[in-house]
Formats: C-alpha cells, structure tokens, sequence
C-alpha cells in the first residue's frame, strides 16, 4: 500500500510541477492560435498556415535542416565513440571531453566563430581563393545551418552512443565470440542492436532542436525556416497576428510526432541486460596502421567540431579581424575587462545551471522509472509533456511566464514574481529537462527489471531498492544527464532573455549577446564565452573521470 | 549546498541593498550605457542605476506586459517610433528637461517630442559604412550615394537589416520612400535589394557582416560606422543625400517608482558632461548640442555646421507612424523572405543588359524595360498603403471587429500570402522576360 501512496504521490507532485512551470505558460500563449479577431475559437490561421506558400517552404527546410543535421552529426558522432570504446585508445577521456565542447557554447557565438573560419571571406575561404582561385560555400543558406547545428549538436549522439556502449555487458559479447561470431556480423548483431537506444535517444534530440533552433538561423540570417518564422512574427508582428503562435503549435506536434517515431523505433524490443557485466565491450589494441588512420579521422572531426572555439580563441584575443586569415595582433585586454568589470555574468550563470540542472535529475529519475517500470495512470502523459519542452521555442515560454507570473507577487521583496532571479532557475530547469530524462531513460532501459523484482521478492522497500540498486547502476546515466542540462542551461538565451530584469541577474549568455552588440564588444565577449566553455570544460572532465573510474572498478570486480 | 545557500543569501542582499536606485530599459549596448551609468554614478554616489538591455521591440513589449506592476523608471532607446507606441497607450509621463543650449530642431527633425513626452538626447542618421581591405580585394569604388548601391558591380556585396527587426532601419526605408516617392523608393529598395548578400535579422548584423569581411558594403545607421571607426576596423562611412537625422531619445514611464531620479537622468544626458559622453570612441552619437562639437575629433560629422547632413527630406512623422507595420510588412514579403528570387531575376537582367550594350536590339530593350517594371512593381498602390482602415489590419494591438469596418475578416498573414503570390509571380515573370531578351542578343 505504501508503495503506491509513495509513487501516486511522487507522480502527483511531479504532475503540479509541470502544469504551473510548462502547460500553464504556454497556453496562455498558445490560445492565442484559435482566436479569431473578435477572441472566439477558430481554426482559420491553421488554414492560412498551410495556404501559405512561404510557410510551407518554412515547414520544409526546417525539415529537411534537421534531417541533414542527423546525418552529419552521426558522421562526426561514430567514429569518436567507436575508437574510444572498442580500442584501447591514449586519450579517450580528453577526446570525449573535448567532443562534448561544443554543446556549452551558445549556438549564437558558434555561427559567429564559423563565420570567421568558414564564412564567405573567412579563413578557410581566403586561404583556398589565395592559393587555388577558389572557395567553397560552407556557410551559404541551408548548408551553414546544417553545418553549424552538426557541430554544435553531435555530443547528444556522442554522449548517448558512448553511455550505450560502455553500457554493453562485456559477457553478451564474450558469448556470442565464443559461438564464433565475429567482425561485422557481432558487430551487426550484438554492438548495433544493443547500442540502439542510445543512438536513437542522441538522434531524436538532435533532430528536435535544430528543428525548433532559433539562433543559429537567426544569426545566418536564415529566415525561411519554421522557428524563426515563429520568432519574427511574435517579435515584430505582435499579438494581432496570430501565425507566429500557429508556428509554434505546428513546431510542437511535429516535435512530438518525431518523439513518437523514436519510440516507436524503439517499441517492443527488450535492450536490457540481465547482468550488469560492466566495462563495455572488449578493448582491443591498434595496430601501428590502424593506429594512424584512427589518429587522423579523429584528428579531423576534433578540428572540425571545435573550429568554433579556435575561432573565438583566437577573436578574444584579437585586437581586429577583418578580412583576414588570423587578427591583426593580439592583447589580453578583453580578458582583463571581463574578469575585472563583469564576474558577475560567471557567477549567475554557476548558480542558474547547477540548480537547473539538479532539478533535472531528480525530475528525470523519477519521471523515467514511473514511465519504464510503474502502472501509475497518466504515466505516459508525464513523459510526453515533459519531452515536449524541446518543442517549445524559448521564446514562447518566456512569454508565457512573464505573463503567468507577473502578477503575482514574490513574498520575500514584494517584486513580482517573474523578475525573481528563481525563475530563470525554473525557466532552465523545465527546458533543459528532457536531456536529463533521455538520459534517465536510455540508462533504466538497460537495467533488467529482474534484478528489482529479485529485490523485491527479497522484502526490500521501494526506497531501498532506489537506493541500492537503481541509483548506482544509473549513475553514469544520471551523471552524464546532469552534465547535459547543466551544460547546456549555461548557453540558454532565447528564454532568458525575456526573463532578466536587471543586470545584475544576467547570465553569461546575455552578457555575450549584449557585448556582441558592438563594434568593440566582439574581444570581450569572445573572452566571456571563452570563459565560460573553460569552467564547463574541467567540469566535464571532471565528471567523466568519474564515470570512467567507476566502470574501472565495478569492471574488476565483475572479472576477478 | 553551503555554497549554494551563501549565494542565495548573497542573491537577496544584492537585490534589496540598493533602495535609492534608477531602473532603465534600453536598447543601446553596454559600450554605450555602462559608460553613462558610470558617469552618472559618480556624480550621484547614492544613486545606483539598474540597467536593463532589451531590443527595442522586446522592450516595448516588456513594459507593456509588466505595466500592472510597473518597476521601471525609464526607457531609453534609438527609435521614435517606439516612443510613439509607448505613448499611444498611456505608458509614458510629461518631463521636460532644463537643460540649456539644446536648439529645437536637428536637421529637420524636432529634438523633443512636441507633446514632452519623451526628450532627445542624441542624433542619428542612416548611411553606407564599407570594409576598406573587402572593396580593395574585390575592386570595388566606395560607394556615395544610395543610386550608387544599384550598380551591378556591388552585387552579393552589400547587407542590411530588415525594418520589421530594427526600428533604425525602419526609418532608414521610410526615409526612401519620403525621398523619392513611393513608388520609386520601393523600386530603388528593391533595385539594392537585388545586390544584397543577406537581409540581417539585427540591425548590428550589418556593421558585424562589415567589420569581419562577410560582405562589403553595409546600410546602417551612423554610429554604428563611427564607432567601428573608432574601434579600429578598416572601416569608414558616408551619409548620403536622401537621408534623416532623428534623436535617439529617453521617456519617463508613468508611475515610475523612482521618477526623481528619472529625472535627475534625463538631466545628466543633457549636461554638458553627458553631451561629450556620447564622442567617446566606443560610443560616436551626433551629441545634440552643437557646442559639444568643439571636443569633437577632426573628421567627425557635425549637423549643426553642414547642413547637408539629413536636410533633404523633410520627414514626416505622422505618416510613417501611421502606415509603420504595413511597411515592414512589404519589405519582408518582397524583400527579406524572397531574396533569392529577387537576386534570381535581377542578374538574369544584369546579363541582358550587358549584352544588349555590346549590341542594340529594339525588342531586347522593350523586354527589359518590362522585366524592371515588373521587379518595382508593388502588391498595393500609395493610396492603399496610405489607407487608414487598410492599415488596421496590421495593427500590433488586438482589435475589436467593430474597429475594422471596412475590411472587416480581414486577416494579416491573408493579405500577406496574396502579396506573396504577386510578388514571387513578377519576379518570376520579369526573370522569364530578360532571359527572353538574352536570347534575342
């Protein structure tokens, strides 16, 4: 009977929690969509939406945006897990942290360091044109998008394919060598299938955030897709006209179609494993040759991904770059105007993200063993209107929660509410909270549900079993799921960016936006965001030296 | 946790501490505002002032939705237009400044808000900024003149950004279209439109695109081109004939919690040391009074001596307030989302008529002629555009079926999905024609 209450009630608060943080903010805005002019329902701007030649043009780029997305980050996202999980591979902790990097920088500042090295006039360009007479369009139209969402969303795959695979009991694959299996068919039939719901959890959220991204669009000057569509006719356009917020429903529905899809993909087949063998698959040694073509292929994709952070490097501390392949001279000035002037943004954006992103895991902890394991009612409801916070753009949300909690006031100073600088905290923690959840959820999926109900069986308690079985297996899932959403809330600016009410409160994203509004603002602003991609860096490394050293060790024990 | 919680605490004092402070939403970046707020403080030690940077459309929109419980004092941005909006729905309070030796009009603009509601500060004026080291690379002449961004050679060359994102450039197409004329002003948009490399969806999007080589030539108002001046890029900027000097302004938001401060405020922008504030290299606004031009460095622009600068149009403020969202409307039906057809077209006329100079063809010539009609040729007449019930239906604000007689149902995306139809038809059209020509050469 406990049982129940604990887990009813668990679902309950849970429940509360997204309906005043999510449903209610944006369907405040989203009713907006079926009004007519004299405020009744209608369905006419859904029926203007698809008459609409450019918004269908919109639609379509948006989708072909973030299939292509998928593709070209599975490109850079295999080969870096595959050689760092099947070889013994020197390294494999650095390059996993530095393929991580490119999530903890705001996508706005990374279309601004790609422009740099790949842009029309960019280095890469002013090199080829002055050596070959030619240039290559890396930036132009769609192609920059893809190029720059690829780049910046990989890790999603990386993270979840590397999880998946250090998740793979050692002894599956033992058994199917010693049935004389090999080479691509274990691969085929054991690595593959059991690495699936990794590769699909990464590859369904790439998909869904380029195709609601709003500022890598922006800043190529994209304007043909879905979400800035949305986001110029909410901002310019206003309340009158009611398309931005059609966008916005259309964005949703598709953004949960394609999370049905990923589940469907994965429907109906058990990944789980019975033991919990550990260590991941069997770690071969490279022959020299071997050793060289890995070294390279990784090499490249490492440069490739992190071009965007050689670029802002190199701009903050620069003095001008203009035109050329690398800045005029260089100076530590921005820096020293950063960390004299302007600590502040650093510290903000600390606390926003480890409370976020805390929130986050136990949030998903819970959401994911009620979904997998429990028969509470609704419990799919939880799961889909937590995911659909991907859906949402940042922007609507923010609205939405100016307009839900400003009027009501904060106890403590008597301010409104949605100027406490908690709100920003919430705001972060419900939109970065279906990273933490797939995270949640690909780890307890690999958990076989015997060994809780062997627990069980066994007389232990609810919270027992939760402490003692389900927390230590799922750390690594957990972990790397907080590193997610805290690291990825620290490049959140769309959403803030509604909710800051002074500047004292900024985080570190909107001091950067703000800076890289001027002609002398590019330096500082480059050495904040250089700062803040540094504090997340040894933090991640951090966190994956853990992960690391405990799979070492339950690896031992299981072998000795 | 310990940590965490002395945060907290520490959160919580920092918010409560300062009582005797100013709160202001801006527009302007932080080079320019953290250098008055600094200025500002020093004078007055006990004040402490609260900057809040927002765009300027997210700023309207900010204090509209908080007006209910109101903690901002003031509101200080570029555009006047959205001066204008604050004041058309009762956000703002009558103050005006004592400062002396402000003249009432800066090139033909008036300085303050005839009614007082809102005060300028500063001046600005649109023009062309370019990329030395680009123009020299590609050969390209520094442009003088908007005609001048017409010519074939600046094609895929120059940016700007799109009027519905900036309330600068809104003025900046306003100020063609009350230059030269309706009509000839959008055929003169479209016509630089076509060498447009990209429609940016910020206004500094275009000094940005500028000073790191993106393109070359770049539409942009002038501090933007002073100041990276001032920066050091290999930059430099131009105003051209048909150009409007506006003041950049600053507006006390009714029932302002600190409205003594306000206006303590409004007055240092307006002194003597807020007036050279705005030289600063970093900064580089036309300060509006003209004995502040003394301090000014050797080539720097000075309205009140050369009366060139933004004297040719008399801007009419009324109307371009009136027929505001339904011009930047247009430009982003015609222009920003279907530049690659307008680009399309246009070089497809650019070979016709390269060809048609190394040989004469009557016919050819006929056809061309018609291709650039049909490019300038615009989904709705002046009169229309100019149509006050027309204009309801873009209205920001929600509005009763009642209010809107005459085209009553009629809704926005609507009459922008027609035009979209119309345009996108004559593009192609005019495309079909001068490839028609090419043939005949």
């Amino acid at each position: 009977m406990f049982k129940n209450l604990f887990l009813n009630s668990t679902s309950l608060i849970i429940g509360v929690f997204l309906l005043l943080f999510l449903v209610i903010p944006i369907a405040q805005v989203f009713y907006v969509s079926f009004l007519d002019v004299n405020g009744s329902f209608t369905l006419v701007n859904f029926s203007d939406f698809f008459k609409n030649q450019l918004f269908i043009e919109s639609f379509y780029n948006s989708f072909y945006v973030a299939a292509m997305s998928v593709v070209l980050a599975s490109v850079f996202a295999l080969p870096l897990a595959y050689f760092t999980s099947r070889f013994n591979f020197k390294g494999s902790v650095i390059i996993q942290s530095l393929g991580f990097i490119p999530l903890i920088m705001p996508p706005f500042v990374g279309a601004v360091a790609m422009k740099l090295f790949f842009g029309t006039n960019g280095s890469v360009n002013l090199l080829l044109d002055q050596y070959f007479g030619f240039k290559i369009p890396f930036m132009e139209g769609l192609n920059g998008v893809i190029f720059v969402e690829s780049v910046h969303y990989f890790p999603f795959i990386l993270i979840n394919l590397i999880t998946s695979l250090n998740n793979i009991d050692r002894s599956m694959e033992e058994s199917a060598q010693s049935l004389g299996s090999k080479g691509f068919g274990l691969f085929k039939r054991i690595v593959l299938p059991l690495s699936m719901p990794g590769y699909i959890a990464g590859a369904s959220l790439v998909f869904l955030k380029v195709f609601d991204d709003l500022g890598t669009p922006l800043l190529l000057d994209i304007n043909n897709m879905l979400a800035p569509q949305a986001y110029l006719r909410i901002s310019s356009i206003g309340i009158n006209d009611p398309m931005g917020y059609v966008i916005a429903v259309i964005l949703v529905v598709t953004s949960i179609l394609a999370v049905w899809v990923a589940k469907m993909a994965l429907g109906g087949k058990d990944y789980s494993m019975l033991q919990k063998g550990g260590g991941g698959m069997i770690k071969r040694d490279m022959k020299t040759r071997q050793k060289i073509t890995a070294y390279s292929v990784v090499g490249l994709i490492l440069f490739l991904v992190l071009s965007p952070h050689i670029a802002l490097t190199l701009l903050s501390f620069g003095t001008i770059w203009s035109f050329s392949v690398v800045p005029d001279a260089y100076t530590i000035d921005h820096y020293k105007n950063i960390i004299f002037e302007n600590s502040i943004f650093i510290k903000n954006t600390m606390l926003y993200c480890t409370l976020a992103a805390f929130i986050d895991i136990v949030l998903a902890f819970f959401i994911s063993y009620i979904v997998l394991r429990t028969k509470v009612k609704g419990r799919q409801l939880l799961d889909y209107i937590a995911m659909s916070a991907l859906a949402i753009p940042g922007l609507v949300l923010g609205i939405g929660y100016l307009r839900t909690f400003y009027s009501f006031n904060n106890p403590l100073d008597g301010k409104p509410l949605a100027s406490w600088w908690f709100m920003i905290v919430l705001i972060l923690a419900v939109r970065r909270l279906p990273y933490a959840l797939r995270a949640a959820n690909a780890a307890l999926m690999q958990i076989s549900k015997f060994l809780e109900e062997s627990a069980e069986s066994l007389g232990a308690r609810k919270t027992t079993i939760f402490r003692k079985i389900l927390v230590p297996l799922m750390t690594g899932g957990l972990l790397a799921g907080f590193i997610t959403s805290f690291s990825t809330a620290t490049v959140e600016l769309s959403a803030t960016i509604m909710l800051v009410s002074t500047e004292v409160d900024a985080p570190l994203a909107y001091g950067i936006y703000s800076y890289m509004q001027t002609a002398a603002g590019r330096g500082p602003g480059a050495a904040l965001g250089m700062i803040g991609v540094l504090i997340v860096a040894v933090g991640t490394y951090f966190s994956q030296t853990i992960i690391d050293k405990k799979y070492k060790k339950t690896g031992e024990v299981n072998n000795g | 946790m310990k940590k965490i919680l002395s945060f907290i605490v520490a959160f919580l004092f920092a918010t409560s501490a300062f009582a005797n402070t100013v709160t202001i939403v801006t527009s302007f970046p932080k080079d320019l505002s953290g250098k008055f707020k600094a200025a500002f403080e020093k004078k007055y030690p006990n004040i402490k002032v609260e900057i809040v940077g927002k765009k300027t459309t997210a700023g309207i929109k900010y204090i509209q939705e908080t007006k209910s419980n109101n903690t901002t004092d003031l509101f200080w941005a570029s555009a006047p237009d959205a001066f204008e909006v604050l004041k058309g729905d009762g956000l703002l309070q009558k103050y005006t400044s004592k400062a002396k030796g402000i003249p009432s009009k800066v090139g033909s603009y008036p300085v303050n808000d005839p009614d007082g509601f809102y005060t300028g500060f500063a001046a600005a004026g649109y023009g062309i900024m370019w990329n030395t080291r680009y123009l020299k690379a590609n050969k390209l002449p520094a442009p003088q003149q908007w005609s001048d961004l017409t010519n074939p050679v600046y094609f895929g060359h120059v940016g700007m950004s799109a009027p519905s994102r900036s309330g600068t450039t809104h003025l900046t197409v306003e100020t063609w279209l009350q230059g030269v004329g309706f009509d000839k002003g959008w055929a003169l948009s479209k016509e630089m439109a076509a060498n447009f490399k990209t429609v940016t969806a910020r206004s500094f999007g275009v000094p940005d695109g500028v000073n790191s080589g993106d393109f070359g030539v770049g539409i942009v108002i002038d501090f933007f081109g002073l100041s990276s001046i001032g920066s050091g890029f290999p930059v430099d900027f131009v105003y051209p004939k048909v150009s409007t000097l506006v003041p950049a302004n600053i507006g006390i938001i009714n029932n302002a919690p600190n409205k003594k401060n306000a206006q303590l405020f409004i007055d240092f922008l307006l002194s003597t040391k807020g007036q050279e504030t705005l030289l600063d290299p970093k900064i580089r606004r036309l300060p509006v009074n003209p004995n502040t031009y003394s301090k000014a460095p050797k080539d720097f622009p000075n309205p009140f001596k050369d009366k060139s600068i933004g004297a040719a149009v008399k801007f009419d403020v009324d109307l371009s307030k009136s027929r505001y969202n339904l011009i930047n409307s247009m430009f982003d039906v015609m222009i920003t989302y279907r530049l690659d057809e307008l680009r399309d077209a246009m070089s497809a006329i650019y070979k016709a008529e390269a060809a048609l100079k190394k040989k004469s063809n009557s016919k050819a010539s006929a056809l061309i002629k018609e291709a650039r009609a049909l490019i300038a040729k615009n989904p709705i007449s002046e009169a229309k555009a100019n149509d006050a019930e027309f204009n309801k239906i873009f209205k920001k604000k929600r509005k009763k079926a009642k209010d809107i007689e005459k085209y009553a149902g009629t809704r926005q995306a609507e009459v922008e999905a027609g035009w979209d139809k119309a345009v996108v038809a004559n593009y192609s059209a005019a495309k079909k024609k001068a490839e028609q020509a090419l043939k005949l050469l």
